[in-house]
């Protein structure tokens, strides 16, 4: 195995240490005390100078906001949205004319009721994001996610197509603001939250998207220059808590996250080739066609169903491995019985005929996958029982079968784990 | 404890299938094995009755359960194939040798006649050769873009209809990945095909039948079939890119197993936006190869190979294409930029 073996001296790739640059590259005068990119050095005062620079530029470059518009800041208290948030207190803040021109509102969604935080421990984090946005002047708004569930089908209406950035009237939108000057007027804002979401005439789909997009697209900042950038921010209290938290139990998140951030240390490029990569794809499905029906978006994330795939696909795979690995469904469900029994007749409703005291019944928790994409199928495989699923859900059921198909859901959900 | 099959309940279950997490005894794991890849192979048209099939075969794990397994099909669903064995001989002493001898062994085995074409008798260049001037970082390019035409050409002598390939799911999966980390936007939208198009333009089509089958499960139906493969990672892949995506995959495995499929899950449902600009395919006008440049990216590497310049098809250097056609020396600048290979 002499070739094997051979001596490669000096063709193992390593990375050659590069020495450490003690001048800002910009200025050339000032300490520099940190490295972007590869190898560029910048002091404290340069380096805050660019971070706004390329914020300011993701804004203008976009050309979503017109003046004088509310603009709903999404802050969940992590280093990205706080770094944002400091950026637009700024950017108001400035006397010169490149000011600011939109109105902002924060957003902030206690999302502690699905990551089982205290009662306490939320009232906690909640009163201190109150004092910091107070602080800021801003209007501001406390929800908890649970909400979503109390809000009519008609609010959560999906993106439709991409925006078109390039818009012709928004030139002639900022002339115009700067020729009439006028004073923005208070309005309630508590009800323009509830409207943005409605496919309003003053908001449309394509603005909305747009809007989503953009401020998304502060990840064409590192994660490293965000967090330089928050510990020079306004804010003193950092909610690193909140952050790490939250990401704790979604490990295929953090799993990317982590990967990406070694591959960029590695490949400087990594970050930026992701994003235009993404930037090159469509980001919505567009719909089949003009008419949609309602049971052709997925039932949880409202996005276009992505599951009426022709036959030679991955998913058509997954669901002929599902069938060849496990004995006819109709078999297994022989100690189902007791206790669906009890659960369906506590409704206070018939079996009727093909219900599940019926020893032939057959499983319908088919009609529950019909209606979800194929991710909302992954995140509903871990659900054990449906008992608790949302009211609308149950509507969306009952639309499409008859009652009885209903229970025999319920009843599936209750006794066994979700097939999927 | 001992656990039923999910599928027979009748006999013990010996595996725990990693696809679905279902508890499976032999048989039945390797009749839903093997059906899995007849549904494929049907669902996709993958074959039509009577052609002559080239099976890439390594020697290793994919090849050597892909061989057997059409073998099987074919007798079974009677496809009415011509079953034969294609291998290509890259040159690198103590894995290619050793995987080559497991081939002629699965010959004799699986009664396939077969067929070895080596890069020593099509270019010029064995694979150690070529990383001794080349270094150990770009090398899978050179043999991955040589391998590929290689295969090719051995179909064309033994004037085959079709070629299959034993990528799996984890390979599709680890394309899709990498093709984003990469920003290649053409392969992202190519590679999760099962079948290459065949548009009768001299390039014969090839498939790939195991697209859906995960690795692991190739290794188990190996192992509890006793079949005879060559188990050895080639020796120069260590340093290559989509390692990075394999341990990613790897991990993502390992939380969530459907991982895989979802990944070619959304590779197949990608689309690209209008605009965007995608690369014509041509011809090669020195070979007559496919290729989407004036030169075929093999004609790139050789050349640089023979000029002594090895950074020549690393990276983009569309414009020396026509110099290189028109045999120019090309200045000194451009040499002294193609000669630096960064080990």
């Amino acid at each position: 195995m002499c070739q094997v073996e051979e001596d490669y001296n000096g063709l193992e790739c390593n990375q050659e240490k590069i020495p450490v640059p003690t001048k800002c590259m910009k200025c050339k005068e000032g300490t520099a005390v940190l490295i972007i990119r590869v190898n560029d050095a910048f002091c404290r005062s340069c380096f805050k100078e660019y971070f706004i620079h390329k914020f300011r530029a993701m804004l203008g470059k976009n050309r979503v906001i017109f003046p004088q518009e509310k603009v709903l800041l999404a802050v969940s208290g992590g280093a990205a949205s706080c770094s944002m948030l400091s950026q637009v207190q700024e950017g108001l803040s400035r006397e010169a004319p490149k000011k600011f021109r939109f109105v902002p509102g924060i957003i902030y969604i206690d999302d502690g009721g699905a990551c089982g935080r205290s009662a306490e421990e939320r009232q906690r984090s909640n009163a201190l994001l109150k004092s910091i946005f107070t602080e800021t002047g801003f209007t501001y708004f406390i929800v908890s996610l649970e909400q979503v569930f109390s809000l009519p089908t008609s609010v959560l209406v999906p993106g439709t197509s991409d925006p078109d950035p390039s818009n012709p009237s928004y030139k002639q939108a900022v002339d115009q603001y700067i020729k009439e000057k006028q004073t923005l007027t208070e309005e309630n804002v508590a009800s323009a939250v509830a409207q943005l979401s409605i496919a309003d005439s003053a908001y449309s789909p394509e603005r909305k998207l747009a809007l989503e997009r953009l401020f998304s697209s502060m990840k064409t900042l590192t994660a490293k220059e965000d967090m330089l950038q928050t510990l020079r921010s306004v804010f003193s209290k950092l909610l690193y808590s909140f952050c790490f938290y939250f990401l704790s139990f979604l490990s295929i998140q953090r799993l990317t996250e982590s990967f990406v951030t070694n591959l960029q240390s590695d490949f400087p490029s990594t970050v930026s080739t992701i994003y235009r990569t993404s930037e090159k794809l469509h980001t919505v499905m567009p719909p089949q066609s003009q008419t949609a029906e309602p049971a052709s978006k997925c039932l949880l994330c409202h996005c276009t169903l992505d599951t009426k795939v022709d036959k030679a696909s991955a998913f058509h795979a997954t669901l002929v491995s599902e069938q060849l690995s496990q004995i006819k469904l109709q078999d297994s469900s022989l100690d189902a019985p007791a206790q669906s029994a009890e659960q369906c007749c506590t409704e206070g409703q018939g079996c009727g005929p093909g219900g599940c005291c019926s020893s032939n019944r057959l499983p319908s928790h088919q009609d529950l996958k019909m209606l979800l994409c194929y991710s909302c199928r992954l995140t509903i495989k871990d659900m054990v029982s449906l008992r608790k699923a949302p009211h609308s859900w149950v509507q969306s059921l009952r639309v499409l079968h008859s009652s009885n198909s209903f229970y025999d859901v319920v009843d599936d959900m209750a006794s066994q784990q979700f097939h999927m | 404890m001992p656990v039923q099959c999910s599928n027979c309940v009748q006999r013990r279950a010996v595996l725990k299938r990693p696809k679905t997490g279902h508890s499976l005894c032999k048989d039945c794991f390797f009749w839903a094995f093997e059906e899995e890849i007849h549904q494929t192979i049907v669902s996709a048209g993958l074959f039509n009755r009577g052609e002559t099939v080239a099976i890439g075969a390594s020697g290793g794990k994919d090849s050597t359960v892909l061989a057997h397994v059409m073998k099987v099909l074919n007798e079974r669903y009677g496809y009415g194939l011509d079953l034969l064995l294609l291998s290509v001989d890259e040159g690198i002493t103590g894995y290619r040798d050793d995987s080559l001898e497991t081939v002629k062994r699965n010959q004799q085995q699986y009664e396939l006649p077969l067929k070895i074409v080596s890069y020593e008798e099509l270019y010029g260049w064995t694979m150690d050769a070529i990383v001794k001037q080349v270094g150990l970082k770009n090398n899978c390019t050179f043999c991955g873009v040589f391998r590929r035409q290689a295969l090719d050409r051995g179909a064309m002598m033994l004037k085959v209809d079709r070629i299959c390939t034993g990528h799996n799911a984890d390979d599709v999966a680890e394309t899709v990945l990498m093709n984003v980390l990469r920003g290649d936007i053409a392969r992202l939208r190519r590679c999760t095909s099962i079948s290459t198009a065949s548009d009768g333009e001299g390039a014969i089509p090839r498939c790939k039948p195991l697209k859906y089958a995960y690795e692991k499960e190739i290794v188990l139906y190996a192992y509890f079939k006793k079949l005879d493969y060559f188990s050895t990672e080639c020796i120069y892949s260590p340093n290559a890119y989509r390692g990075h995506a394999r341990t990613f995959l790897k991990d993502l495995e390992s939380i969530r197993p459907s991982s895989i499929i979802d990944v070619i899950h959304s590779g197949e449902t990608l689309s690209i936006k209008e605009g965007v600009k995608m690369p014509v395919q041509g011809t090669c006008s020195r070979c007559g190869y496919i290729s989407s440049q004036a030169l075929c990216k093999s004609c790139v590497l050789l050349e640089g190979l023979n000029r002594g310049l090895p950074k020549l098809g690393i990276g983009k250097h569309h414009r020396l294409h026509g110099k290189i056609l028109a045999q120019e020396s090309l200045t000194e600048q451009e040499e002294k930029k193609l000669k630096a290979v960064d080990f």
